[in-house]
Parts: structure tokens; sequence; C-alpha cells
């Protein structure tokens, strides 16, 4: 039995819904806060709340619709915030092809998803054609 | 899940004042106790806080999760207490033995109460001693985690002194680096840059790496980085000292050297960054 | 849904971008924009940035288009007040806005369209 921090922490997780870009000023406004009240530097902040930016865009504009949940990760001694967007769109044919600079199948200037991976620590993506898109990063203090 | 409530809540709550004058009675009479650090006035008024907030506590009867909300008021006592024990040089240890000494007047209330139950007692001991570790490890945690982030601001006080940014004339900054840059060094000198440019208002930035002896792609990318943020802002940069390998990674860059201004030294650069700012130098002969 | 106000100086529209941007209020600043300088027949835009703390890849993009087409109405676009930690993620993401003009602050700015003009002028 270890009395360390992990286990439960008394940060809940938030969950936003992503339709529109209302929704999409919403999750760069929490995740900002976020980040704010755990005191992450500046550039930090920024660079957390541009990939969240990215992201949610992908799932509002290309996925159809989705969501993102947001956890406040605190593991031996380190603090970090984790985003999880889902979607329920088309999914992602060639995922490596996607994150490749330049590539974009919208209007998009195509460095949304590999500019997403630069700015984070960890970065995990799970898609498939018609089975929609799951997108994690994690950003540590 | 325990099959009967423990009656540590009740004990503590009918026995408060005894519990809390033996465990001062222990405490003082202890080897481990600090009279040079912590007054006995204040060991008095701590142990009574720790007593009430425990008691508090234990209220909703949950002796097995500190995380959760009703266990809050403690876990800040503790970082309190641990805060100042770590300003006045106690050590981890000794920090930890405050909540651990309150074992002793604890289980010995307890036996009172458990009479000649054996097996309630062992149960109680048990919990109790399970619950009174948690504390005290927490305070070993919250030990930790305070001297990381004081070894963290060192590090960043550091590095900033090994930074300075210069302000050469009006709208015109040096940056003379010396040393190894590393990664974690190099983010911390381009924001310095970029928040003197911003307070200043310099529309040029000489970076100078005459005092860099290695500069291999990943630093090079790095001042990259460095210039093209600048230039987002609205200021121009210079590096200056680049010796001919220098320039050779950047070209394996793959950058093009016209992105770039570059100088052999700080005196040519700054020549430069004058004559693109509209000055002249002129001699006095008087 | 409020658009961001463009205000004439002289020659010159202002833009100063004070809230979060969404992306519809992106695109009808753009259309204001280029409605704005044939209306008023301006040389040069200022989009002032100071206040703004987030710019990915679409509102780069936006800005790309923006001086793109001012260009091609006869007008120079520059952007002015980027915050170093704006600078710093957008250059992390790959974004280096080819072809924007930068300036520090307003003023800076003003004085760059002057210099350009006047130089374009001969």
């Amino acid at each position: 039995m270890n009395a360390s921090y992990s286990g439960s922490n008394p940060h809940t997780q938030r969950v936003i819904d992503i339709n529109n870009d209302d929704d999409m000023v919403q999750v760069r406004c929490v995740a900002r806060n976020i980040a704010r009240d755990l005191g992450f530097s500046l550039v930090d902040q920024t660079k957390l709340v541009t990939a969240a930016s990215e992201l949610a865009r992908n799932v509002a504009v290309h996925g159809g619709g989705g969501a993102v949940a947001i956890d406040v990760l605190q593991t031996a001694g380190r603090t970090g915030i984790k985003l999880v967007f889902k979607d329920r769109g088309p999914g992602i044919e060639d995922i490596e092809l996607a994150l490749k600079d330049g590539y974009t199948t919208g209007k998009g200037l195509g460095i949304g998803l590999g500019g997403a991976k630069r700015l984070v620590h960890e970065f995990e993506i799970d898609s498939r054609p018609g089975e929609g898109t799951q997108v994690m990063i994690i950003r540590w203090k | 899940m325990a099959k009967t409530k423990s009656k540590i809540p009740a004990v503590i709550g009918k026995y408060e004042k005894e519990i809390l004058e033996e465990w001062l009675n222990t405490q003082l009479k202890s080897d481990n106790l600090r009279p040079d650090l912590l007054k006995e006035s204040e060991l008095r008024h701590q142990s009574g806080e720790f007593l009430a907030l425990l008691k508090n506590a234990l209220q909703k009867d949950n002796l097995t999760d500190i995380e959760l909300a009703e266990w809050e008021p403690m876990r800040s006592f503790l970082i309190d207490i641990t805060d100042q024990r770590i300003a006045r040089g106690f050590t981890p240890s000794e920090t930890a033995t405050f909540v651990f000494s309150f074992k002793q007047p604890l289980f010995t209330r307890l036996k009172k109460e458990a009479g000649d139950n054996a097996q309630v007692l062992a149960d109680e001991i048990w919990t109790a001693t399970v619950l009174l570790d948690k504390l005290g490890l927490y305070t070993t945690e919250v030990f930790q985690k305070k001297r990381e982030e004081v070894i963290t601001r060192q590090q960043d006080d550091m590095m900033e002194l090994s930074t300075p940014v210069v302000k050469l004339w009006d709208g015109i900054l040096a940056l003379p680096l010396i040393g190894t840059l590393d990664s974690a060094r190099t983010q911390v000198v381009m924001e310095s840059l970029l928040n003197k440019i911003l307070e200043t208002g310099a529309g040029f930035a000489i970076i100078d790496i005459t005092g860099v002896p290695v500069v291999d792609t990943l630093v090079a990318q790095h001042l990259l980085k460095t210039v093209s943020a600048a230039r987002l802002m609205g200021a121009d940069c210079i590096i200056s000292g680049v010796r001919p390998q220098i320039a050779q990674t950047i070209v394996h860059l793959g950058v093009s050297l016209a992105d770039v201004a570059t100088k052999a030294n700080m005196a040519e650069a700054f020549q430069q960054a004058l004559a693109m700012s509209g000055y002249k130098v002129a001699r006095s002969l008087e | 849904m409020e658009h961001i106000p463009v205000i004439k100086m002289g020659e010159f529209l202002l833009v100063s971008i004070q809230v979060d941007l969404h992306d519809r209020m992106a695109m009808a600043l753009q259309d204001d924009l280029m409605e704005q300088i044939v209306k008023k027949r301006a040389r040069g835009v200022l989009i002032d940035i100071s206040s703004l703390q987030i710019v990915d890849s679409f509102i780069g993009r936006v800005i790309g288009e923006i001086a793109a087409m001012s260009r091609i109405l006869d007008a120079e676009t520059v952007i002015v007040g980027m915050q170093p930690a704006v600078a710093v993620t957008m250059v992390e993401l790959g974004m280096t806005l080819p072809g924007v003009r930068t300036a520090l602050n307003v003023d800076k700015g003003m004085e760059l369209l002057r210099t350009s003009m006047k130089r374009l002028e001969g």
C-alpha cells in the first residue's frame, strides 16, 4: 500500500463536446485555465492550447463532431495535462501521411496534426477508415 | 471493506484532550525534539491543530483514502508545516516523525478502549498505523517536491544569469552566448531574448556565438527558431561569430543563408544593425 | 455575431484583435477588410494581435490570405504586436508566415508602411 499521489486526484475529468467553433473556443479557454492554475509557464500554456485548438478543429471540421476529455495528471511528482480527442468521422487512412507537414485534405495549411505533435510531450493517434479518430496528447509542466 | 465501523473516530472524539496532552509529553521528552528550531508554544499549537483536523476528517469515517475531499484541510495543514520545517532546517525524517509520534498516545488509548478484546485491538491498531503512515509519508513527499522546486528555480536563475541580453543602442540588443548550448538552455535563451525585444521595443538583435564551442544541428535549429520567432515579432536578428563549420551546418540544415543574416564578429554585426536602423556614425574632430 | 471593428487611420486601416478568435469571426474579418480596403482606398492594413494569445494554423492561414489578398488590392499588410509565447509556438508549429510583414507595435507598423509606400512611389 503506498501513500503517494497516484490514484484518485482532486481534479475531476472535464468533458467538452466539440461540434462548432463556439465549442472550439471553450476547449481553448478551459485548457488555458487549467494550465494556468497548475502553474505552467506562459510558453507551455500557449503550446498546449494551440495544440488543443488544432485537434479540436480537426474534430469539428473534419470529424463531423465529437468531444474532448481533459484530465490532470499527477504522478511521481510530475504534473501534466492530458487531452483525449474523439470524433465519429471518416477516420484517417494513412496516418503517417497525415502527420506530414503540408498534407491537407481540406483548406488547411496541412500542419495541424504534425504541428500539434511537435507542441506536446506525448502524442498518440488511433484511427481507422470508417471508425473515427482518437488523439491523445499530454504536456508536462 | 471493514465489517464493523472503526472505533478510532469515536475514541479521538471522546478523549481528544487526554490524547493531546499525552502526545505533547511524548514529543517533548523525545530525542528527536528540536527546541532550537521550533518553540514549545508552536509545537503545542500545531499538535492541537493536527488533532482537531484529524477529528474533523474522521467524521466521514474514511480512514483509508487521504486524497478525498474530507482530508483536504489536513493535507493543506501538513503542507504548511512541512514548508515551515524546510525553512527552519528540519530533516524529512524529523518532519514525518511529528505525525508518526502520534501513534503512541493513540495506541495507548485504543488499548484502554479495547479492553480484553485482542482481535479488535489488533484491527484498530492496524487501521491507525496505516492511516498515520500515509499522513507521515505525505509530509515526506511534500518535502521532496519542495526541494525539487527549489532546485529547478535555482537552475532557471543560473541560466538566466548566464544569458544576459545587453542593449547596445536604441533598438539594438546583443545576446553574447558563452558555453555549451543544450536544448533546455537554448529555450531559456530564446524566451529571454524575445521578452527583452518586447520590453525594449528593439528592432534588431545580435546573437553572438563566438563563445560557443560546439554548434551541432540541434543547436543550429534552435538558433534558427529564435531568429524566426523574433522575425514574427517584427525584429531582425543577426548572428555573429559564425565560423566556417557553422556555416556548413546551417547549409546542411537546408536553410538558405539568405534567410539568416550572419557576420563574422559582433562589431560588424553592430555596424550593420546601425546602418539598417538608419544611423550614420560620424567622428567629431573637435 | 460580433464583427471586429476596422478603423481608418489616414491611408491605412487598423484592426485590433482583442478577443479569442472564433473561426467565423476570422472569416468575417477577412471579408470586411477586403471590402473596406476598396471602399476606403486604403494603401495599408495594420493588424494588431498584441492581445491574441493563440495563433493556430487556421488563424495563421487567414492572416496569410489577408496579406496576399490585400496585396492584390494594392495594399500592404503588417502584423504587429505578436507575443513572444505565440511567436515561439508558431515557429514550433512550422508556421513562419512568409510574405507577411511584421512589426513590434502599431507605431513601428505605420512607419514600415510609410517607408514601403515611399519606396514604391520612388
